[in-house]
């Protein structure tokens, strides 16, 4: 059955659902629609020729990152439910992206934000808080982003009625944003072609929310989800779910055909060669999900592999070990 | 020179979950190498398979990251406090 035929059987129309932004306005109507290209020249050579390897790059959201898909989703969907209303505050823990994201709908939406980061943050994130205009609460950077997490939940459980407490970790608004925005996209843009996804994990949103919309329309696609190798590992944004407090949204059954760890050391070569031979200047865990993709696409004869590409390396440039080498 | 080297949680199970260690170095090469010899296991997450720090692990003498001073040849004073610290925030996509 060729990829017109089967768009023509469902009745809702390609792309994403208008659901998941109702309510929006301005800027924060341009979240999600984002581009998907083919990679050819990175895995040339590595994989059989009829398969096809797919980026999409988020970080052509308005916030710059696929968090502004997830914290519209969060907002919009508590002011809709009265969760969130005028005069409150907007908290969350936060690496730094869903932070960014929060600050620009929150901004836009008239509401102050206050984040939990660990301090070992990048001075990019930082200055991006700051000119955003957030409170932000540095927490132990030993503790990693676990200690943010915690520390949030400290401070919503002090004033209930004044915060807004996301909880991006906990919040089925996070992967329904992906479930209606993310994965139509992906099934539009690869004319349904789409056999394989591949995508890393933070709070896992991305991944639950895609999968779960890519295998109901179509349950033969393969579902691969990619952590850290290690605990002790230098892929911003990924969370090695063994050792961390696991997100009540990360429900993997029936969902991850295939799990992988993607090395540290092999994602950063591949971020270098994104930019160099792609001239896709992509952040530190679009590398490994790259690496993830091309380990797919190797034991494939044919396919169409889909991976997200979550940030852009505009964010990462003043960590020198990146582009080093 | 007496130091204590701060442990991150994510290698706490190697250091039998102590978050941090004390040992006798004059310089950091000296102290973190002390500290592989005593934690055999956190070598490989250290280290690279030249023996050189992994790119992405920041080293701080105090308040100053190794890579601004003489990076593992920095001398180690009195009282020396290091802190390992990998240079992500953690899991948060």
């Amino acid at each position: 059955m060729d990829a017109a035929r089967r768009l023509d059987l469902f009745s809702t129309k390609p792309g994403p659902s208008d659901e998941w932004l109702a309510g929006c306005a301005g800027l924060i109507c341009r979240i999600g629609d984002t581009p998907l290209v083919r990679l050819k020249r990175i895995a040339e050579g590595v994989i059989a020729p009829e398969v096809e390897i797919w980026a999409k790059l988020e970080w052509f959201n308005p916030g710059g990152s696929v968090k502004d898909r997830a914290a519209a989703g969060i907002i919009l969907d508590a002011e809709r439910r009265g969760l969130l209303r005028p005069g409150m505050i907007i908290l969350d823990s936060s690496s730094g992206n869903t932070g960014i994201a929060y600050a620009m709908v929150g901004a836009a939406r008239g509401y102050k934000v206050k984040l939990c980061l660990p301090a070992n943050a990048n001075t990019e994130r930082k200055r991006m808080l700051n000119a955003y205009g957030v409170d932000i609460v540095y927490t132990d950077p030993l503790e990693g982003s676990d200690g943010a997490i915690l520390k949030a939940r400290e401070i919503a459980a002090s004033n209930p009625e004044l915060y807004f407490y996301c909880d991006q970790y906990s919040n089925e608004a996070n992967w329904k944003a992906h479930f209606h925005s993310t994965g139509p996209e992906i099934w539009r843009d690869t004319g349904g072609r789409v056999t394989h996804f591949v995508a890393t994990l933070g709070t896992s949103g991305t991944f639950m929310g895609t999968s779960r919309y890519l295998k109901a329309r179509n349950r033969d696609v393969h579902c691969t989800t990619v952590e850290p190798d290690s605990p002790f590992h230098g892929l911003e944004g990924l969370k090695h779910m063994e050792t961390a407090i696991v997100p009540p949204i990360y429900q993997p059954e029936g969902l991850a055909d295939l799990a992988l760890g993607a090395p540290t050391e092999e994602a950063l070569v591949l971020v270098r060669r994104l930019a160099r031979e792609e001239g896709l200047l992509a952040g530190i865990s679009s590398g490994a999900a790259l690496w993830a993709a091309i380990e797919v696409a190797k034991t494939l004869t044919h396919g169409v592999v889909v991976t997200i590409f979550p940030d852009g390396g505009s964010r990462y440039l003043s960590e020198a070990h990146v582009w080093e080498g | 020179m007496a130091v204590t080297i701060h442990i991150p949680t994510p290698l706490r199970v190697y250091t039998e979950r102590q978050a941090s260690v004390s040992v006798e170095a004059a310089t950091v090469g000296e102290a973190l190498n002390a500290l592989t010899t005593r934690y055999p296991s956190l070598t490989k997450h250290l280290r690279d398979g030249e023996g050189k720090l992994r790119s992405f692990v920041n080293v701080y003498l105090g308040e100053e990251d190794i890579r601004f001073l003489q990076k593992e040849a920095t001398p180690i004073g009195a009282s020396a406090d290091l802190t390992i610290v990998p240079s992500i925030a953690g899991g948060a996509a």
